[in-house]
């Protein structure tokens, strides 16, 4: 293995003071872009849709204001505010328009936004009405579909509201030619169609949207340019004037050239990054291997010595701050299911080249000092594991994990590559893979991967057994018959398969109804330049211009169900120590606990003592409730089936027989979603994790088999439910592994809990990468940490001025912990807490 | 008889221990001990008996029999993370050599397998016993505790002559050998004290590594729940600074002593 000596670099001042200013305010939402692309929208009635998104597309971006903020070395800001957002209103506006008086109030996310704002946006939302993709989408899903996403059983919000995003382009490209080069490439396809060619008007409509959106793109950067200039001939400060002009000097030249300096490289691919999120609310828009497509200029410059290491890592911090810049205001109940800000972009370090030799570079020590310097949840940050990466470079990522941020995710190339290579990407592509938002592997710049199609509750079919398909007295599923005239285990798995069978169906139906409406009205001709095949087949990814086009809806709650149809299995079936019908009834009285019969019956006491004329104080009704409980006993009936569930082998302690249970149930869910097909030529795969929905969705849901209290929080991602992993990291993670992960082509989340003690001195770290690389040489695909003390927690909830910087784990991102709802806050406090023994 | 179905007696099995030795390692703790050493932070590991202690309100049961092949099995569970940290098993106790056959059952089953063995012990065993168990252990780690007698009958209730004379013995054959001291006040966390534990470690034909283990108080609670009395209440653990100055000196006798384990 190389060894890299890497020195660490101090951050700048600079740094901190850029942090500081970014995170003074509550985010707010500006009208701008809104306006701008109502008033475009208006004059292009009647033309092809891939030509009006461009042209609005160049009218927000000649009229947008924009704003140089202070001390900045990168610029580009998609608000005026820090941390602003902008409104997409031809994806759906509705939920803003409810919520523009509480949006500011609300506990997940929220923002401020002036009266000012809330008129304008009020008088350019009516002309969207029956305009957005939101509402084409509704219109084209099944009644039945629409049926299930009321009951929960699925949610799609995430494209039925925004964008798509979920993408990383070709950076590369842009960096190296520049869009003058990329409207030259769309001349030249131009010039090759015949008048008579089948998609001639197609082709050319595509193609000339492609240059216009190149050419505001360089436009929007030359105002940069000349606004830089203008301040710096206002400038008094000599060396704020240099690096103005030089700002300037920039903009003139890149995106529109290919970068001669690193520095330009990295004002070129923040101009990309950010242009991405202005032409569409799509979140996950991720950079990829940063440290592979930069590299080259690093080391030019620094060869050359055109620029010192403390430059280019000041730069690099400086783009670190720029990504927490972007912003994304989300409808409620989304809000609380993303939580945290996140717009998960993805940056990913290390790995392997596409040959399958190591590409750990220099650049990839320096994106984990850039994270430990900004210490902020954006870029997502994650780090590529495979057999030959380094020690040097993962333990120096164990740092960064010990800094309790949340960062790095680790990835298992052994898992993620092959598993690529099972959906049809060629073994070069599969090595040069990168993450997108949360877990989900693509191979970047080809690919149109839906990666967020949808959450899917699997514990939601495990409640339609027992209701034999029906819903608060609606039916929404199959027959399946009487759970408690089942007389095998078998027969009441075939139920849960039956259900998952059929609501995956409509799972399929409508995110491809949400595709369609996307390929109809949302066409993204800027972001299509930059994947390959677009150009050559003269149509935008929503149309199937990409080379893989997937799409990956989530499943979520394997741990519960493995525990869940385990305990049913030993319980009813094998030991018969509790008939169906009585755990029918448990459940359905949650076990007791929301339904404690002693204050019941205290009540009924008091009111006859009342009755009978005694007079009594509230230390009688006290003394009676105490008396009742101790009668009728802690331990009810109910109480006593779930201590039974509590006591039975539990999914987290290596035990096979339950481990198996789970692999074998998260193919109920994997294995049918392989066969279903997209609109734009590409397969379905699943994914399972949950991002925050599992607390969302979790308090949806009424109590389970597996002891699952009525709206609690479901297991996160495939790790196990929170506090029944007991015998440490190892069992724990043994467990996870033995899920089939690289069927999940579309990503497996573990987060893993651990406290800062496990990972002192370098035999800490040391330890911790080994458990990495153990899980990883088990099969496990993804692992993340949260490395924060319960009572650092406890103490954060109890007085969040003092943490307002706290970053931890959610899943598959970092957020702000104090930014989270209580609830979630709870989750994350309660899952279990790994130490060194 | 074959290693499988030898049969011992354990109280508890941790995985991913950290401080037991070198990298991941999952720890048995056999039960029964000779010794009483008032600070014992494993006080139902001392006796052989099954016993109930109460935790957290509930009765546990504390000890288990079980067979050497059972507990291989469970070692080998986490075979993936040894082979990446360097790991392996380690027995502790308890004394882990009081039962002789078991330990031996053990480590002879984790050598087939591949799997690197560590051993906690007191040293008070007889030579012959250890010499069985021996060949087939890498890491040694053996607690001198102190190298006065009547002060070391005092506080574990059995004399260290034994201990300092196999000491001798194992060191020079062990593959590995570490000494441990537990630092408790009032018992050897003098200078003078700490100096000459290591100046005995020093005199020995092969040493590795020497150990200072700060007291602790962790296992306070065990005592009451086994309904027994923690005679060491009063004590406060030595602080970092105090660590630093004992560490100090014993370095001056034995260069390469650290704190922790």
């Amino acid at each position: 293995m190389k060894s890299f000596n890497f020195k660490e670099i101090p951050k700048t001042s600079r740094i901190d003071a850029l942090k500081e200013d970014l995170y003074r305010n509550m985010p707010e939402i500006e009208a701008s872009r809104a306006v701008l692309v109502t008033e475009s929208y208006k004059q292009t009635e009647g033309l092809p849709m891939v030509t009006r998104r461009a042209k609005a597309f160049s009218h927000i971006l000649k009229n947008i204001p924009i704003i140089i903020r202070y001390n900045e070395l990168i610029v580009g800001s998609a608000t005026i505010a820090p941390r602003g957002c902008q409104i997409f209103p031809e994806f759906s506006y509705k939920w803003l328009e409810e919520e523009l008086d509480t949006v500011s109030e609300r506990s997940a996310d929220p923002f401020y936004i002036s009266e000012e704002t809330k008129n304008t946006l009020r008088s350019v939302f009516p002309y969207w009405e029956g305009k957005t993709t939101s509402e084409l989408a509704y219109s084209y899903m099944a009644p039945e579909t629409k049926l299930s996403i009321e009951h929960n059983i699925f949610t799609v919000g995430n494209y039925f509201y925004n964008g798509v995003g979920h993408v990383t382009v070709q950076y590369d490209k842009v960096l190296k030619i520049g869009y003058r080069g990329i409207i030259d490439e769309a001349k030249s396809e131009l010039e090759k169609i015949d008048f008579s060619d089948a998609d001639c008007a197609r082709r050319t409509a595509f193609l000339e949207a492609v240059i216009e959106s190149c050419e505001a793109a360089i436009l929007y950067a030359k105002r940069y340019a000349l606004l830089a200039k203008k301040e710096a001939e206002n400038c008094m400060d000599a060396k704020r004037k240099e690096e103005l002009l030089k700002i300037s000097e920039n903009c003139e030249r890149v995106p529109e050239y290919g970068a001669q300096t690193f520095y330009q490289a990295c004002q070129s691919f923040w101009f990309v990054q950010m242009l991405l999120q202005m032409e569409s609310s799509g979140h996950s828009i991720s950079p990829g291997r940063f440290d592979q497509y930069m590299y080259p200029y690093y080391k030019k410059d620094i060869e050359k010595g055109i620029i010192t290491k403390e430059e280019a890592q000041e730069l690099l911090d400086c783009i670190w701050i720029k990504l927490n810049d972007l912003n994304k205001v989300r409808d409620k109940v989304s809000a609380e299911g993303f939580a945290g800000y996140s717009l998960f972009q993805n940056l990913i370090a290390g790995g392997q080249d596409k040959d399958g030799n190591d590409a750990t570079n220099e650049l990839s020590f320096m994106c984990i000092s850039a994270t430990m310097h900004v210490l902020l949840p954006q870029p997502s940050f994650s780090v590529r594991v495979w057999n030959g990466s380094p020690n040097e470079f993962l333990l120096k990522a164990a740092e960064l994990t010990r800094t309790g941020v949340g960062l790095p995710a680790y990835y298992n190339d052994e898992v993620i590559i092959p598993s690529l290579l099972s959906r049809g990407l060629s073994i070069e592509d599969a090595r040069d893979y990168n993450i997108i938002g949360c877990v989900e592997p693509q191979k970047a710049g080809k690919t149109e991967g839906w990666h967020d199609a949808a959450f899917f509750n699997m514990l939601k079919p495990l409640e339609l057994v027992f209701s034999n398909g029906m819903d608060n007295g609606v039916r929404i599923s199959v027959e399946t018959g009487d759970v408690t005239k089942m007389s095998t285990f078998e027969e009441f798995y075939d139920a849960y398969k039956a259900h998952m069978n059929y609501q995956i169906k409509l799972l399929v139906n409508a995110d491809n109804a949400i595709d369609l409406a996307h390929m109809e009205k949302g066409v993204m001709p800027y972001l299509s330049c930059m994947v390959d095949d677009c150009i050559k087949r003269g149509k935008c990814v929503q149309e199937g211009g990409a080379v893989y086009n997937f799409t990956g809806p989530q499943g979520f709650g394997v741990a519960n169900m493995a525990d869940a149809l385990y305990a049913v299995k030993k319980l009813v079936f094998e030991e018969k120590k509790i008939s169906m019908e009585t755990l029918k009834n448990a459940i359905d009285a949650n076990f007791s606990n929301g339904n404690d019969k002693s204050y019941e019956i205290t009540l009924e006491i008091v009111s006859k003592m009342a009755d009978q004329g005694v007079n009594v104080e509230k230390d009688d009704i006290a003394l009676v409730y105490k008396q009742v409980q101790n009668a009728i006993g802690h331990e009810t009936e109910y109480g006593k089936i779930l201590k039974m569930i509590e006591e039975l082998p539990r999914f987290g302690n290596d035990i096979d027989e339950v481990d198996m249970m789970a692999r074998d149930v998260a193919y109920t869910y994997t294995k049918p979603l392989e066969k279903y097909k997209n609109p734009r030529g590409g397969a379905f795969q699943a994914g399972m994790y949950p991002v925050s929905a599992n607390v969302l969705l979790g308090s949806q849901t009424g109590a389970t088999p597996d002891g699952r209290l009525a709206f609690t929080p479901i297991a996160d991602g495939v790790s196990p439910a929170a506090g029944r992993d007991t015998l440490g990291p190892t069992a724990a993670a043994n467990s996870v592994s033995k899920l089939d992960h690289a069927i999940a082509s579309n990503g497996t989340l573990y987060n893993m809990k651990f406290h800062p003690s496990a990972l002192s001195g370098i035999e800490g770290l040391t330890n911790f990468v080994s458990l990495i690389r153990g899980y990883f040489d088990r099969k496990g695909s993804h692992m993340q940490f949260n490395v924060v003390s319960r009572e650092t927690l406890r103490d954060a909830q109890a007085h969040p001025e003092n943490y307002k910087n706290l970053v931890v784990r959610v899943a598959g991102y970092s957020a702000l912990f104090t930014t989270l709802s209580r609830a979630l806050q709870d989750d994350i406090i309660s899952r279990t807490e790994q130490a060194g023994f | 008889m074959d290693f499988n179905d030898v049969t011992g007696r354990i109280f508890d099995i941790q995985r991913f221990s950290v401080h037991d030795g070198p990298g991941i390692r999952t720890i048995i703790f056999l039960k029964g001990c000779m010794f009483r050493c008032k600070w014992c932070c494993n006080p139902e590991g001392q006796n052989y008996e099954i016993e109930k202690l109460i935790s957290d309100g509930k009765e546990k049961t504390v000890g288990k029999d079980i067979t050497a092949g059972e507990v291989v099995d469970i070692i080998a569970r986490d075979e993936s993370y040894y082979r990446r940290s360097g790991g392996g098993v380690t027995l502790s106790g308890g004394e882990a050599l009081l039962q002789t056959e078991f330990a031996k059952a053990i480590f002879a089953l984790c050598k087939m397998r591949g799997i690197n063995t560590a051993i906690e012990t007191t040293g008070y065993i007889p030579f012959e016993k250890i010499s069985e168990v021996l060949p087939y252990i890498d890491y040694f780690l053996m607690d001198i505790k102190h190298t006065d007698d009547e002060k070391h009958k005092l506080f574990c209730g059995k004399s260290n002559k034994s201990v300092l004379e196999n000491a001798v013995k194992i060191s020079s054959v062990a593959k590995s050998y570490s000494v441990r001291v537990p630092v408790i006040p009032t018992f050897n966390d003098t200078k003078e004290e700490i100096a000459s534990i290591a100046k005995f470690a020093s005199t020995l034909p092969k040493v590795d590594k020497m150990h200072l283990l700060p007291y602790h108080r962790l296992g306070q609670d065990k005592y009451t729940g086994l309904l027994r009395e923690y005679e060491l209440s009063h004590l406060i653990p030595p602080d970092n600074e105090k660590m630093a100055q004992l560490l100090n000196e014993a370095q001056n006798y034995f260069k390469n002593t650290v704190i922790g384990g």
